[in-house]
This record gives structure tokens, C-alpha cells and sequence, in this order.
């Protein structure tokens, strides 16, 4: 029994990894409708950055708000210069924009820090909770914090705050909220760079567990997809809940179901998927589009 | 003072009724008008046929990849250009299409012309297998799915080592020419490339040009409104599935005929993501588009490495970027808008 | 139909044109030539002059498996110092053009056509990757061209027959599970074993002779598992393993998850199992970021001094590496064992040119399938380079080493995998 539960807190840990990027791609779906294929590599990046700062003599608190701002910024700057041109442009050139700027910053990444994979401070303590015989690595139960306050954060800022109506005005339809006064391209600009924060986080919190190196966020990035698809792209609270049931399915899975084992686990998630969005398409917490001809 | 037999003094032409035509539109009714096109066309033909007998054995190699890919992304067109869905894993029937021809050539069960038959049947099968309950799903979730069959492969592909070879691949002999063409193998694969690709874009031209084209088009504009129309929506879109299922299938058999190996690593989720790069690139709704996609998908990446020999990538991340803000329809889509002709 | 009729016409009328056209064309004019005259008349010499060679090779400059895109850089190094510092090889400067494949096959075949066909290459050093190396091998040999010093373990590039052009280089998988099996039958008899493996050529050659060598022994396989280089993590398969309470662990992985698989070891204190490392990721630089004090006593092999060891850091060997990849390819980090490596196997590519009897393709051939016990200042004292009749490995001698401390203890001495368990077959 403790086994199996281990094997669930193992899960949750996998999980909380996927859900930290999902929060990301889910805020950019959000304002553009699309899914930046990206968000793994700027978070990559700015786990970099994090890393030179440390590598510099700065001490990880200090280098950490710091790296969000930079992130913050690089995020808007990203919108403006990369994103805006295309912005009238079908949906799939922005996809495939997203699919170039991958390409770009990992052979970026790749090129200015070398592929050698490179250890990250961790934040939280060496260690493991011990109850009943099953083990809650401190790392694990941290990840799982963040995500939750971040979740958090991101539902009031939408629900509650003018800030937050202003982007969803943005998201529902940037000409009638245009109309109504809002700065549509700021409200942009502020998303990615939102997202972008995110992102950073996301990596920050991942790499003292599975290594920096480029390619650090390319194998949790489809996982988070996939997150957000089960859970609803635009809810917060949904993409989490999609990353936890996700990581927890395809560990469990890898470890009791013999014919799946640890090498067919990947089609897990993609079975749940189905399964969920043949019986809900929104995902799980998503909301229906409705469609006007 | 006139003589007696008048000819009617034709009255002169009056320049105002005449609009100005300028330059560029001038060039363009040139370069679109009926003489041109075949003009064009006929120049194409003897191209394609002069070449092998032309270039070195590589570049050959490099043009058959390029009809292998342009079949492939004709497919995709048909699929993400004419009816609207979405696929991210269509390297998947690429790969399907592959491994059916490299077991069966393995195997030596078959001649290989026969593998074709199997790889597009069995394609052809599977699309619409898959098309049936994408009919369901819509856009982003569509394409979700999609990738995640395009990422389950390669470990499936694995799994079943003793059919496919597992991770070490298979490795089976080209096809060889016939004695009495007096080809080199280069040359004949090429030949053989291009008889596929120019009877499936036949095919699919003449697809377009029936009722069947005229409902995918109809979709495209407006799903709804085609609905309403008439168009049974649940038919073409899984028709539209299995078709670029098979003619993926088709593009990965030859592919197999060409390279003679397969492997997992040779069909990873970033084909599937190139084949798309690739035909939004080259034009979504348009067969140009899948000939430049193609040419982009085989030429872009090595010509990035020629750039810049330690970070390939960089150069290659940025082009894509940089084409999509110039052509944001890609280059058929850029192609058409240079050429348009004021009515 | 009258479309129908254009169409033909017009195919027709290209056929008819090409025929003559066919004439002129680049095709016919791209054999390199050959030697002339003498002992090795009527031999290829394609890229290779009284004052330079031409040399060609692939790697996976981008994508997931570009951590391997660092061994050039090594290569580069060396050969830049035998060019200027010691007037090439036998007088020839070696030009060495690299390609990125991606670690994709098709593009590998691609690659390996260009360098052949359109660079002219003397020879193809240096493929990376099992796939693309078998993607590339048929054309090699049909073309003649030497394939030499492969950049992979794997087994065949030895036990094969029907490809005499190409040829491996470093310790195969096999041979180096066969040193563990030994140790392990010899040391800890009744071992249960829980092995990780990348689910792919390299870790299932590694798991296979492993199983291999342990046949009918005590020493028993009680789990495995396996992981996808696409996987963000191994702790799930960790966790996994750690339930079957084995005492020993054997780590086959590429760097990155080398370390996630030390760190995940580390971290569970309630299995401490004797944590075999395959050389691949015994590399202090691996061990180093999950901290030294959690990787004591990890035992591995090793055929190359790890630049990252204080152990060589006055060894003659390993400080002209140092400084000459220090001076030719400054931001390289001398102590990433991929450049280690590439240096060590350039070296040993110019002692085999320099063996040549006939400067020729067939000269390399035969050299590099008749060493006698070349060595190279950068490999272990011991390891030898050895191939002959029946047999096409170059190198099957490591030696296992235990971490201590912050560095690797070798310990026992050089194993020649080749005399202690016979031919790999």
C-alpha cells in the first residue's frame, strides 16, 4: 500500500512539473487563442539567465526576482517585435511563428551555454518528509506550493481585478474591447509578459530537479499540452488539475499496467484525452466556445 | 473632296475609353495568361525529366526527397488547406507508410511496387479510422490529439521489435533499374519518385476540380454555411482525413524506396512539426504550396548549417520567422497576391 | 481530353529534348582519380593530395541529441594542432568538414552523400549515432569509401562481415557489461540487479550483453526499466526500481539522466544499492552537479582519462590537451569528456593515416583493420588499440574505477575484454 502510494506522490511530482508550464501556455491561450509552441524554451532561457546571474556571484534570491523581471520584459518584447507583425495573419502562421522562435532559442541556448547540462541552486531544503513509510521529497512538495499560489494568484488577477476583466475582454474579442476603451495591444503585451513570468518560474523550479540544459523543457512541454488539454486551456485551475491527473495516470500506469510499461506510458495521457474531450471537448474545466457562423 | 465609293472613316479610337493599364499589372496578365501557363508548364516538364541525367547522383537525391516531401505535403494541404482540420502528427502515416514498405521489402514478400499498393490501402484505412472520431474535435484539441499520436509512435514502433527491427531500424535493398533503361540507380529511384508525385498531384487535381473539391473548399470558407448548404460536413472531413493519410502513406513508401532504412529516430513528432512548418510556409490551399513546403522542409536546413556551421538552428528558427512575417500565406500565397490580376 | 492530349505532347517533346541534352551534364565527372602507378596502383584517391586530406563527418548539431554536437570541438582541436604545430600528417593538412543531422537518418544519408559526392571526401570520420551510422553504412561501402572510427558502442560496427569500409572505434556496449557481469560474479555472486536503460540501440546492446554475461549465474536481472530520450525525467521509473529492493543498481543512461538517476539513488534513503554507471556518463561532470557526496562509491569503466579528474592533472597527456583546446577552440570547456574524446580519437585517426602503406582509400582500409597495439596519449596506460583478421574493434580495454572522494579510484587493472571473454560474437 505505501508503495503505491509513493508511486501516486511520484505522480503528483511529475504532475506539478507539467502543471507549472501549463500555467504559462494556458495564460498566452488565453489572450491569443493559440498555443505558443515556445513557452518551453523562453522558460529554458530564463532559467539560463537565472543561472548566469547565480554563476556571477548573485545570490539566488536576489538573482530570482530579478530573472522574473527580465523574463516579464523579454516576454513583452517578444510580443511586440515577434508576434504583432503576424498578428492579422491565420492562426496557424503564429503557430508555426512559435515553432521557428523553438528552433531559435534552443540552438540560442545551446550556443551561448553549451550543451553540458549544468546544476541549478535548489530553493528548497535536501530531504524528504517521512510519513507512514512514504516519502514527500521536499523539492516535490515545494513545486506543488508554488503551483498552487500561482494558480491562485492567476484566478483572482482574472476574476477579481479590473486588470484581469481588461484581458479577458482582450481573449473574448479584442475589437469590441478596443471599442470599449482598452488598450488592446498593452493588454497583449502584458499577457505574454505575464506568461513569459510564468514560464521562468516554471523552469526555475524545474531545473534543480532535472538538470539545466537546453533541452531541459522540450519533453515537458508536450506534457503540458497535453495538461492543458484535459484540463481546459483557459482556466487555471483547470490546466493544474490536467497536469496532476496526467502525471499521476502515466506513472501509474508505467508501474502496475505490465503490457504499458515505462515505455508505452506516454500514450496514457493521449488515451485520457480522448476519452475526455470525446465527452466534454472544453476539457474538463474549459469553457464552450460557441460557434457563430 | 471625296470620290464616289466612301469607305466608312472608322471613327479613331478614343483614349478614354481605354483604362491604363500599368506595368506591373501588364507583366502579370502576361505571366498568368493562358500561353504563359503552358509555356511555363511545358518548360517545368522538360526540367523535370532533363534533370537526373544532369546533376550529380546527390542532388538527385536531394530532388527525389523533394517529390517524396511534396506528396506528403499535399496531403497535409488537402487535409489543413482545403478542409480546415488540423494535424500535428502526420509524420505518423508517413512513418505507417514507410515501415509497411521497409517489413514487406524486408521480408521479401512482394515486389516492391506492390508495396505502394499496401502502404496507401493501409493508410487510406487508418485515416479514416482516425478521421472518424476527429470529426469531434475542433482546432486546438484536434491538433493535440493529433501530436500525441505522432509521439506515441516511436515508442510503439519500438515496442514491437521483432516486426519493425525495434530501435536499430531495418535496413532493406533499393530498387534497382531495370537493365533495359540503362538508368543509373540514382536516377531510376528519381523517375520512380516522380511518377508518384505526378500522379497523385494529377489525382488531386482532379479531386479539386470535382463536386468533392468544391465541398472542401466550401467547408474551409465556412463550415456552417456548407452545412447548411448541403455539404454532409461527418463525409468529406473523414474523407478528407483518409486521403492525406494516404498520401502520406504513398510519400513514406517511396521515401523507403530512397533512403533504405528506417528507423524510430528517422520519424520522430519533429517531422510531423517540419511537414507542417513546411506547408504553412510553401501555402495552406494551394498544390504550388506543397512544392515550395517541400523545397523549404529539404533545402532550408542544410543551407542554414552552410550559414552557420556551430548553430544550425539559429539560422534556421529565424528564416522560418522571418517567411512567415513576408508571407503570412506562405510562398504560393505571396506568389498568387504578386500575381493578381485586377478585374 | 484535349488537356490530356497537351500533356502528352508535352512530356513526349521533353523526352525527346532531354535525350541529346543528356550530353552535357556534371554526372561522369566526379571520380576523384587514382594512384597511377606502383604497389598501390588503381587505388582511390579522392580527396587526398601530397598536401592535404580531405576528411568528412556527422553529427547532431541540433535537436535533442545535441549534447554530442560538443565532440568536434575536440576533434577540431587536435587536428588544428597537428596542422600548424606539426606540419599535418606525413605533410597533409587535414581539412575536416562537419554536418548536422540531427540525429536524423534520412538527413544523415543526406549528409554523408554531400561529403562524398559533392565535397569529395577522403574519407567519412566519425558518424554519430547508431541509426544514422546504419542509415549511412550500405552507401559507404558501395561507394568504397572508408566509414572510420564510428561514433558509437554498438556491437555490430565490429561482428558484422559484409561492411569491411566501415569500422567502430570505442569500447563496444557489450564488452563493457561483460567487465561489470564478471565483477559482479566474482565479487557479489548472488547480486539482484535492477537495471535503467534508454530504450534505445545503445541502452538495449548494453542491457543485452549484460544479460548476456550473466547467464547461468547467481547474479539475477530483477527489474528494469526503461526511458525515452524525450522523457523530462527518470524519477517515475526510479521510484519504480527502487521498490524491488535490488542491491545493485545498473545505470545505463546518457548524461542528463545520468545525473536525474544519481540524484533520484541519492535522494531515496531507504535503497542504497551498489550503483553501477555506464561510461558514457562517468564523467565527473555528470556527478558534479548532484554533489559529490551523494555518488560515493559508484563504480564505472573507463578507456580515457576524464579531463574533470585532478588524478591526470599533471599528466603530460591531458595538459597538452588542456592548452592546445584552450588555444584552438577557446570556450570550449576542457573538462567535458566530449572533447576529451574527440581529441583522444583524432589522435588516434592520424596515427592510423600516418600507418598507411598506400595513401589511398584502400590504404586506409587496410590500416585501420590492422593496428598493432597503437596507443594514444590521452587513454588509459594500458589501452591499447588492436584490430586484425577477425577482428574489428579497435579498442576492448577499460578498467573499472571507483568515486572516492571527489575524483575516480581505477582499480584492478586494465581488462582486455577480448582475451578475458573471447571475441564478441
Amino acid at each position: 500500500m505505501a508503495e503505491f502510494i509513493q508511486q501516486v506522490v511520484q505522480g503528483l511530482g511529475s504532475g506539478a512539473i507539467y502543471a507549472s508550464l501549463a500555467l504559462a501556455l494556458s495564460l498566452i491561450y488565453r489572450f491569443t487563442g493559440i498555443v505558443n509552441l515556445a513557452q518551453g524554451e523562453m522558460a529554458m532561457f530564463s532559467t539560463y539567465i537565472a543561472w548566469q546571474l547565480v554563476h556571477a556571484g548573485m545570490s539566488f534570491w536576489l538573482a530570482l526576482p530579478l530573472t522574473l523581471l527580465i523574463s516579464f520584459a523579454g516576454g513583452a518584447l517578444i510580443e511586440r517585435i515577434i508576434i504583432r507583425p503576424v498578428e492579422g495573419a491565420p492562426e496557424l502562421t503564429i503557430v508555426i511563428v512559435t515553432v521557428g522562435l523553438f528552433v531559435f532559442v534552443n540552438a540560442a541556448a545551446g550556443f551561448i551555454w553549451s550543451f553540458l547540462i549544468k546544476s541549478f541552486p535548489n530553493p528548497f531544503p535536501d530531504g524528504a518528509l517521512n510519513v507512514g513509510g512514504v516519502q514527500f521529497d521536499f523539492g516535490t512538495l515545494g513545486v506543488l506550493g508554488v503551483v498552487a499560489v500561482v494558480m491562485g494568484v492567476l484566478y483572482l488577477l482574472f476574476q477579481y481585478t479590473k486588470l484581469g476583466l481588461g484581458m479577458r475582454a482582450v481573449a473574448q474579442d479584442p475589437a469590441s474591447a478596443r471599442l470599449a476603451g482598452i488598450r488592446v495591444g498593452r493588454m497583449l503585451a502584458l499577457g505574454w509578459g505575464l506568461a513569459a513570468t510564468a514560464g521562468a518560474l516554471s523552469g526555475i523550479l524545474v531545473a534543480p530537479l532535472l538538470f539545466l540544459d537546453p533541452n531541459l523543457m522540450s519533453g515537458v512541454l508536450i506534457y503540458a499540452i497535453a495538461a492543458a488539454t484535459l484540463g481546459g486551456f483557459d482556466s487555471p485551475i483547470g490546466v493544474v488539475v490536467g497536469g496532476l491527473i496526467v502525471g499521476v495516470a502515466e506513472t501509474l500506469a508505467g508501474a502496475y499496467i505490465g503490457f504499458i510499461g515505462s515505455d508505452l506510458k506516454i500514450g496514457v495521457p493521449l488515451v485520457i484525452i480522448i476519452v475526455v474531450l470525446l465527452l466534454r471537448p472544453q476539457g474538463l474545466f474549459g469553457r464552450p466556445t460557441v460557434e457563430r457562423a | 473632296m471625296t470620290t464616289g465609293r466612301e469607305t466608312t472613316r472608322r471613327t479613331a479610337p478614343a483614349e478614354a475609353d481605354t483604362p491604363y493599364v500599368s506595368p506591373r499589372e501588364r507583366a502579370a496578365r502576361l505571366l498568368t495568361g493562358r500561353p504563359a501557363r503552358w509555356t511555363f508548364a511545358a518548360v517545368l516538364a522538360v526540367a523535370l525529366i532533363y534533370a537526373p541525367f544532369y546533376f550529380v547522383p546527390f542532388r538527385n537525391f536531394q530532388l527525389t526527397l523533394v517529390l517524396v516531401y511534396a506528396v506528403a505535403l499535399l496531403g497535409l494541404n488537402l487535409l489543413v488547406g482545403y478542409s480546415g482540420q488540423i494535424s500535428l502528427g502526420h509524420g505518423a502515416f508517413f512513418a505507417i507508410g514507410a515501415y509497411a514498405t521497409a517489413i514487406l521489402m524486408y521480408r521479401g514478400l512482394v515486389p516492391y511496387p506492390v508495396t505502394l499498393v499496401v502502404a496507401a490501402v493501409l493508410c487510406f484505412a487508418l485515416g479514416f479510422a482516425l478521421g472518424v472520431p476527429a470529426l469531434r474535435l475542433r482546432g486546438l484539441y484536434l491538433a493535440v490529439v493529433t501530436l500525441s499520436i505522432g509521439l506515441f509512435l516511436q515508442p510503439f514502433l519500438k515496442r514491437f521489435g521483432s516486426l519493425t527491427g525495434g530501435a536499430m531500424g531495418l535496413t532493406i535493398p533499393k530498387p534497382e533499374p531495370p537493365a533495359w533503361s540503362g538508368l543509373a540507380p540514382d536516377q531510376w529511384l528519381y523517375f520512380l519518385a516522380l511518377l508518384v508525385a505526378a500522379v497523385t498531384f494529377a489525382l488531386v487535381w482532379c479531386l479539386m476540380r470535382s463536386r468533392v473539391g468544391r465541398a472542401l473548399l466550401a467547408i474551409r470558407e465556412n463550415e456552417t454555411a456548407a452545412e447548411v448548404m448541403g455539404v454532409r460536413l461527418a463525409f468529406y472531413k473523414t474523407f478528407a482525413f483518409a486521403w492525406s493519410a494516404m498520401l502520406a502513406g504513398i510519400a513514406g513508401a517511396v521515401y523507403t524506396w530512397v533512403i533504405g532504412f528506417v528507423s524510430p529516430d528517422s520519424f520522430t513528432i519533429v517531422l510531423s512539426i517540419t511537414l507542417l512548418a513546411g506547408i504553412v510556409v510553401g501555402g495552406l490551399g494551394s498544390m504550388s504550396g506543397a512544392v515550395f513546403g517541400a523545397l523549404f522542409v529539404e533545402f532550408v536546413p542544410s543551407v542554414s548549417q552552410d550559414v552557420n556551421e556551430a548553430a544550425p538552428g539559429i539560422i534556421f528558427g529565424l528564416l522560418i520567422i522571418v517567411v512567415m512575417f513576408a508571407a503570412p500565406t506562405g510562398f504560393a500565397g505571396l506568389l498568387r497576391r504578386l500575381l493578381a490580376v485586377r478585374k | 481530353m484535349r488537356t490530356t492530349t497537351r500533356w502528352v505532347g508535352i512530356t513526349l517533346a521533353g523526352v525527346l529534348l532531354a535525350a541529346p541534352l543528356a550530353a552535357c551534364s556534371q554526372r561522369g565527372a566526379n571520380n576523384g582519380g587514382s594512384e597511377a602507378s606502383g604497389p598501390c596502383k588503381g587505388q582511390q584517391t579522392t580527396g587526398i593530395t601530397k598536401t592535404s586530406i580531405k576528411l568528412g563527418g556527422t553529427y547532431p548539431l541540433s535537436g535533442p541529441a545535441s549534447a554530442y554536437g560538443e565532440i568536434p570541438k575536440g576533434v577540431r582541436a587536435y587536428f588544428d594542432y597537428v596542422n600548424k604545430e606539426k606540419g599535418g600528417v606525413n605533410g597533409r593538412k587535414i581539412q575536416w568538414i562537419v554536418r548536422d543531422d540531427a540525429y536524423q537518418p534520412p538527413k544523415s544519408v543526406e549528409e554523408a552523400r554531400r561529403l562524398v559526392e559533392q565535397d569529395k571526401v577522403f574519407a567519412l570520420f566519425q558518424t554519430l549515432g547508431t541509426p544514422p551510422s546504419t542509415a549511412i553504412w550500405d552507401y559507404a561501402n558501395q561507394q568504397k569509401v572508408p566509414q572510420i572510427y564510428v561514433a558509437t558502442g554498438a556491437s555490430k560496427w565490429g561482428t558484422d562481415t559484409k561492411h569491411p569500409w566501415t569500422i567502430g572505434w570505442q569500447p563496444n556496449y557489450v564488452a563493457e557489461s561483460r567487465i561489470y557481469a564478471k565483477w559482479l560474479k566474482d565479487n557479489k555472486p548472488n547480486a539482484k540487479v535492477a537495471v535503467l536503460y534508454q530504450n534505445d540501440d545503445y541502452g538495449q546492446d548494453y542491457l543485452n550483453g549484460f544479460t548476456k554475461a550473466i547467464a547461468g549465474s547467481g547474479v539475477k536481472i530483477i527489474a528494469k526499466q526503461s526511458y525515452e530520450v524525450t522523457d523530462p525525467s527518470v524519477a517515475p521509473q526510479m521510484s519504480k526500481l527502487a521498490e524491488s529492493k535490488a542491491d545493485t543498481f545498473f545505470d545505463i543512461t546518457t548524461p542528463k539522466f545520468g545525473s536525474q538517476a544519481l540524484a533520484a539513488d541519492a535522494k531515496d534513503t531507504s535503497w542504497n544499492p551498489l550503483h553501477i554507471l555506464n561510461s558514457v556518463s562517468a564523467s565527473v561532470t555528470v556527478l558534479k552537479p548532484v554533489g559529490f557526496s551523494h555518488v560515493q562509491n559508484v563504480v564505472s569503466a573507463a578507456y580515457f582519462k576524464d579531463p574533470a579528474d585532478p588524478q591526470w592533472a599533471d599528466d603530460p597527456a591531458m595538459k597538452l590537451y588542456k592548452a592546445k583546446l584552450k588555444q584552438y577552440q577557446p570556450g570550449a570547456d576542457p573538462e567535458d569528456q566530449f572533447h576529451a574524446y574527440g581529441w583522444t580519437v583524432a589522435e588516434s585517426l592520424v596515427k592510423t593515416l600516418e600507418s598507411m602503406k598506400c595513401p589511398t582509400r584502400e590504404g586506409l582500409r587496410d590500416a585501420m583493420r590492422s593496428q598493432h597495439d597503437q596507443t594514444d596519449d590521452m587513454l588509459l596506460p594500458g589501452v591499447l588499440v588492436n584490430t586484425g583478421p577477425g577482428d574489428g574493434f579497435p579498442i576492448e580495454s577499460m578498467q573499472l574505477e571507483r568515486f572516492k572522494g571527489s575524483r575516480w579510484h581505477l582499480f584492478d587493472k586494465v581488462v582486455d575484454t577480448r582475451k578475458e571473454f573471447g571475441p564478441v560474437q
